[in-house]
């Protein structure tokens, strides 16, 4: 947010640099005394949770660089190496491979968050983008670390995700033969995607650090949707924000290590201890948890698209499924734009609290059905669930503005928190309202 | 009420503290595996265990170089005239004077007759080529330095001796590199 | 804070609820007909040393897994990914190794004159498998080739299914391979009656990819001599094979488990501190 910095450097040497590189104004102004809305819940750590992940991913998978090989032949090896005699490497390659999870367990409760607190509406349309570029870097990032260690799942992935790209019309088969780098995946695939894999967690580091500028320009959201009127409404990032998001970051890293020491081969797929084996296809390719709802969009659509009447094939199923896949995510690009109401928080949107919930169930039975083979009973609702993932950005969003009565917003921020202090019958009341006492 | 701020303080001071030390266990136990990771894998250390080699066919004059931990080392089964020469040999003609004998080996019982050397030049690491020209016995084809057949320097710019791995004769033909224990 | 929680909580169970009865829907529907899934039966589940979450490797069961191994599994099945060094994970002393690979003969070289030469095995070479190659391997199998046995054990997961795979979170299961091997190792039985078994392959209900396998039952009583009582028979050769395959599959397992215990509990308390420090923090705003 505006509003000129409070940073006042006492050392000699802070002041000299204060004058040629003022970083630690910047660092002052960004996380000490940036203003956060006082009335932020647990949900809003998630963005601190994220930047710890990618840190963490980003440490872990250097450090696991200095071990692995990528070469066709020896890569699978390689990782075995790693896990049987590296000192820690085990540990180091169930962080990576479980970070990967988690990571995106987080990236999906903060876009939930902003889609619940209208995270995404005017002013903040470039910072919902912004995010939204993150999670397909993310999704790119997770693919080709996952071709990475050479097992079947890893081949197939790879055979299926660059098929996507043959399904253009006219150009796709060139372009799938340029991905790979051959005529099929193999030695040259692997190497790319390690190259690729190492780049763009760098590059989602340099959205990050737009994403979180945006974020300072225009202030966060809170609960309550209404915007920051007065100093009442807000706290200093440190300590308040500084403090809670390190204690829900802990919360975080205890159930990721859960999993990392209890649970590491839960969340991946068991095929992936078989090496690579281009004769033998998996009984069931899936991909990670993570993309399986964009998998059950991609085979809910088993049928050609076909001008009325006739049998002039439009669109064929291959890349009608292909087209609604990705257009499952280009869809997010649009939902500032989608969301006519102007009421930001969904706590104040009676009907749009049911869609908005319905919306996050059938994002998971997507999911679920991600994981199902495609037959019998699963096609129709894959179908079904799908149509209802397009509904509610298509037709919900833009019409529940128009037809839905909000209900009553407070004021402000501390109107708010007052409020729902007296409620509670806290005894603080006339204390609250006066100036925070910033001492800590 | 005064005395009471001043616990309440006190108790958020250990609060702070704790916390903060936890903060700084926390840092190290995750700093401890990266660390950890650098160093040589099991399968490297297995792989570095001491090497047994059968001299029983070296004839005097004559040299092998064995690797052991990736790096060679030099077997050299010395002549008579080449021992004298390096008995005989003026402490000033050397850089680092060490006496012959305690440069020369053998196993228990047996003549000491093996000059047993790191086979890399102490001043870049390049490995000396053999020479027997008098009292020499390795030229380094990098520098130039010059070391007798013991391994000791007699020219730079190498400042120090071929440095000896551990090592042990099992028995008269049976040279052990990378131990000192049979 | 507390209240949008338990508002959540709510929403969340109503979500779940709903799911459930969705999917409960599909299930019933599934099972009308369709193509069939396998294994046929799920696996049987075992008790094993390594489940929980202070599991621990059993050294005599590791020690008898690693004969039934040598004297029956490794006739048709290697195990590329381990070197003899590995077995004293098992208890074994660094001469009992050198004894143990110097029974094996490896292709070493080339020598000084350019050939390759035999020589015995050494702790550090891998495990020597019995054939060449894969090629090899599956000529001499009818066309079908043996798997490895690095990490078979982590290989082979039937589907859990739901709801099964939620509680599986919980109670930390993660023995899903050793209970298929276990399983499949003793549930060789007779065809049920009308269905066909092909030339060659045994009928085998437990079997992840089909109704029958090509491997032969390989286990019998008295087999194998066990040295230290253990009884020798077909369910308990099964259980120590077993539980061999997952400590090959991971031998850092017990490691694995202990830091996870120390860490998740040095969590917990610096969970703790945080919580009260930023209560402390917090105590003269309200929020």
């Amino acid at each position: 947010m505006s509003g000129h910095s409070t940073y006042n450097p006492t050392s000699g040497f802070g002041k000299f640099m204060d004058k040629r590189l003022p970083l630690a104004r910047l660092v002052h102004d960004s996380f000490v005394s940036y203003p956060v809305p006082r009335n932020l819940n647990a949900f809003y750590t998630f963005g601190a949770i994220l930047m710890i992940m990618l840190v963490s991913q980003i440490i872990t998978g250097v450090v696991i660089a200095m071990h692995y090989t990528a070469d066709a032949g020896i890569a699978f090896e390689s990782v075995q190496l790693l896990r049987r005699d590296v000192s820690y490497g085990g540990l180091l390659q169930n962080w990576h491979a479980v970070g990967a999870s988690m990571f995106f367990v987080a990236v999906y409760v903060h876009i939930f968050r902003g889609l619940y607190y209208g995270s995404y509406k005017e002013p903040r349309e470039v910072l919902w983008i912004l995010g939204v570029i993150i999670y397909l870097l993310m999704m790119a990032t997770a693919f080709m670390g996952y071709v990475l260690p050479w097992g079947q799942m890893s081949y197939w992935g790879a055979q299926v995700i660059t098929s996507f790209f043959s399904a253009i019309p006219l150009v796709g088969e060139t372009i799938r033969e340029y991905l790979l780098g051959g005529y099929s995946v193999g030695n040259a695939t692997l190497n790319r995607f390690f190259s690729l894999h190492y780049l763009l967690p760098f590059m989602i580091a340099g959205i990050v650090i737009l994403h979180v500028w945006t974020l300072h320009v225009t202030g966060q959201t809170n609960p309550t949707g209404v915007e920051v009127k007065s100093k009442q409404d807000v706290l200093p990032f440190t300590p308040y924000a500084t403090i809670k998001d390190a204690f829900f970051v802990v919360l975080f890293m205890m159930v990721m290590c859960y999993f990392v020491f209890f649970l590491p081969d839960y969340l991946g797929h068991a095929d992936n201890y078989i090496p690579a084996d281009p004769l033998k296809t998996p009984a069931h390719i899936v991909p990670e948890w993570y993309f399986l709802p964009f998998y059950a969009i991609l085979r809910a659509i088993d049928f050609n698209i076909v001008v009325p009447f006739t049998e002039i094939v439009l669109i064929d199923s291959k890349l009608g499924g292909v087209l609604a896949m990705f257009g499952a995510i280009v869809v997010l690009f649009f939902v500032p734009w989608l969301d006519t109401s102007d009421v930001r928080s969904t706590n104040y949107r009676p009907m749009y609290k049911i869609f908005f919930w319905l919306f996050v169930i059938n994002s998971i039975f997507l999911g679920y059905l991600g994981s199902r083979p495609a037959e019998g009973i699963w096609i129709p609702l894959m179908k079904a669930s799908t149509f209802w993932y397009f509904f509610h950005f298509l037709v919900i969003m833009p019409a529940l503005g128009f037809f839905e009565k909000p209900l009553a917003r407070p004021a402000s921020i501390t109107d708010a928190v007052l409020a729902k202090a007296s409620n509670s019958g806290a005894s603080q009341i006339e204390g609250t309202a006066a100036e925070p006492n910033t001492k800590g | 009420m005064s005395e009471h701020t001043h616990d309440d303080a006190t108790r958020r001071d250990f609060l702070y503290i704790a916390t903060g030390a936890a903060g700084a266990v926390a840092v190290a136990g995750i700093a401890w595996p990266l660390v950890s990771q650098m160093g040589p894998n099991a399968r490297e250390q297995a792989a570095g265990a001491p090497v047994e080699i059968d001299v029983s066919e070296i004839e005097a004059g004559q040299l092998i170089t064995v690797i052991w931990r990736g790096a060679p080392y030099f077997v050299r089964k010395l002549t008579e005239v080449e021992i004298k020469a390096a008995d005989d040999a003026q402490q000033s003609e050397f850089r680092d004077f060490q006496p012959a004998n305690e440069r020369i080996a053998a196993a228990e019982g047996a003549t000491p007759q093996w000059a047993i050397v790191a086979a890399n030049c102490t001043h870049l690491g390049c490995v000396p080529t053999k020479v027997d020209t008098g009292l020499n016995g390795w030229v380094c084809p990098c520098h130039g330095s010059i070391f007798d057949v013991t391994g000791r320097v007699i020219k730079g710019p190498a400042p120090i001796n071929l440095p000896l791995p551990p090592f042990v004769f099992a028995s008269e033909d049976t040279l052990i590199i990378g131990t000192d224990q049979a | 804070m507390k209240t949008l929680f338990s508002r959540l909580a709510k929403h969340a169970v109503v979500a779940v609820l709903g799911a459930s009865v969705l999917v409960g829907g599909a299930f019933a529907a599934e099972e009308d007909g369709g193509t069939p899934h396998y294994p046929l039966q799920k696996p049987r589940e075992q008790s094993w040393s390594f489940g929980g979450p202070f599991g621990h490797f059993d050294k005599g069961q590791l020690q008898r897994g690693l004969k039934v191994y040598t004297e029956v599994c490794a006739a048709c099945h290697s195990m590329n990914l381990l070197s003899y060094r590995n077995l004293e994970d098992l208890g074994y002393t660094t001469d009992q190794i050198k004894n143990y690979a110097a029974e094996y003969e490896v292709t070493d070289g080339p020598n000084e004159d350019g050939e390759m030469f035999e020589r015995p095995a050494r702790p550090t070479d891998r495990f020597k498998g019995p054939y060449a190659n894969d090629k090899e391997a599956a000529a001499a199998n009818n066309g079908a080739l043996p798997p490895d046995f690095s990490l078979l054990a982590k290989a082979r997961a039937p589907e859990r299914g739901f709801p099964t795979f939620i509680f599986d979170v919980f109670t930390a299961y993660a023995e899903n391979g050793p209970d298929y091997i276990y399983s499949l190792l003793t549930g060789y039985q007779e065809a049920p009656e009308g269905k066909e078994v092909g030339e060659g392959l045994s009928y085998n209900p437990y079997f992840i990819a089909g109704t029958a396998l090509a491997m032969a039952p390989p286990l019998s009583d008295d087999l194998v001599d066990y040295d230290d009582g253990t009884p020798q028979t077909v369910d308990q050769y099964a259980k120590d094979v077993s539980a061999f395959m997952m400590w090959a599959a991971e031998p850092g397992l017990p490691q694995r488990k202990q830091q996870g215990f120390i860490v998740l509990l040095f969590l917990a308390v610096f969970a703790g501190l945080l919580y009260f420090t930023k209560k402390k923090v917090w105590s003269d705003v309200a929020h």
